[in-house]
C-alpha cells in the first residue's frame, strides 16, 4: 500500500497541489475516475476553508484497508479560530466567508464518512473517508 | 501564467489549463472582461475540458464572470464539462446559472450563432 502523505496548505497554489496529490493517490488505490474527481474536489473545498479561515494547516492522506476494502482517509487539521456551531456550518447555504456555503455540506455529501471536531480558539479537524465501491 | 484568449470573429475562445489557482481565476476573469470590450466580442466560449476539478470557488468565479460578461453585452458558453466533473458538480450542488453550456466548441459556436441571429430590436 502507498505511504501516507503529509501536505502543508498555506496558499492557493497549495490547494491545487493538495487536490492533485489526492487525485493521484485515489487513482493508485483503485478508485474510479469519477470517485477520484470527487475526492480531489472534497480536498479542494477543505483546503480552501483552511486557507480562507485558518491561514493554512495540514492535510494527511492515508490509504486504508478494512475487511478487504480499500479506502482513503483524509485528515485536515488547522489551528484557526475554530467553528462555534458545527451543525450550522454543515447546513447548505450557511457561510461567514465569501462563498455560497456549499463547501462543507457539499463535501459531507460526496464522502462516505465525514466528521468535524472544532474548538473555538484552538482549531478545526475534519476527518473524511471514501471507500472503493 | 500564460493563458491564451483566442479570437474567432466576434467570439473569444478561452481554453483553460488543467488547474487554476484562486488568484489566477480572478486574473483570468478580469482579462476576459477587458477583452470583451477591446475585441467587441459578442460571445465568450470557455473550454473547461482539461480542468481537473470544478469546485465551489471555480464555479462561483465562472458564474460571476458569465453574469459580468452578460452585463457587458455578450454571452458566455461553457464547454467541455467532463462526465466526472459534471458528477462532482451535481453532487456538490454547484450551478452555472448565468452561463449556457454546450458539449464542445462546435456546439458552442452553433448556440452563439443562433442567439446572434435574433434581431436586436423587436418590431
Amino acid at each position: 500500500m502507498p505511504d501516507e502523505q503529509h501536505l502543508f496548505v498555506r496558499t492557493d497554489a497549495d490547494i491545487v497541489s493538495a487536490r492533485q496529490a489526492g487525485r493521484a493517490l485515489a487513482t493508485q488505490l483503485g478508485f474510479s475516475d469519477s470517485d477520484a474527481v470527487l475526492i480531489a474536489t472534497a480536498i479542494s473545498e477543505i483546503a480552501r476553508n483552511m486557507v480562507e479561515y485558518a491561514k493554512g494547516g495540514e492535510i494527511v492522506l492515508t490509504p486504508e484497508r478494512v475487511n478487504g476494502r480499500q479506502g482513503l482517509s483524509i485528515l485536515a487539521r488547522d489551528e484557526g479560530p475554530g467553528i462555534a456551531d458545527v451543525e450550522l456550518a454543515l447546513k447548505d447555504g450557511y457561510t461567514t466567508g465569501s462563498g455560497l456555503g456549499l463547501g462543507l455540506p457539499g463535501t459531507r455529501r460526496i464522502m462516505d464518512e465525514f466528521q468535524v471536531d472544532s474548538v473555538v480558539g484552538r482549531g478545526t479537524t475534519v476527518l473524511m473517508k471514501k471507500w472503493v465501491s | 501564467m500564460h493563458l491564451p484568449i483566442l479570437r474567432l470573429g466576434r467570439t473569444l475562445i478561452v481554453p483553460l489549463p488543467e488547474a487554476l489557482t484562486d488568484s489566477e481565476w480572478q486574473l483570468l476573469r478580469d482579462r476576459i472582461l477587458a477583452r470583451v470590450g477591446t475585441d467587441r466580442a459578442r460571445g465568450v466560449v470557455i473550454d473547461v475540458s482539461a480542468m481537473d476539478v470544478m469546485d465551489s470557488y471555480a464555479t462561483r468565479v465562472l458564474d460571476g464572470l458569465a453574469r459580468m460578461v452578460e452585463l457587458r453585452g455578450a454571452t458566455t458558453v461553457v464547454v467541455g464539462v467532463t462526465p466526472q466533473v459534471a458528477f462532482a458538480m451535481s453532487q456538490l450542488g454547484l450551478k452555472l446559472g448565468n452561463a449556457s453550456t454546450a458539449l464542445d466548441l462546435d456546439e458552442a459556436l452553433a448556440v452563439l450563432a443562433r442567439l446572434q441571429r435574433r434581431p436586436a430590436h423587436a418590431g
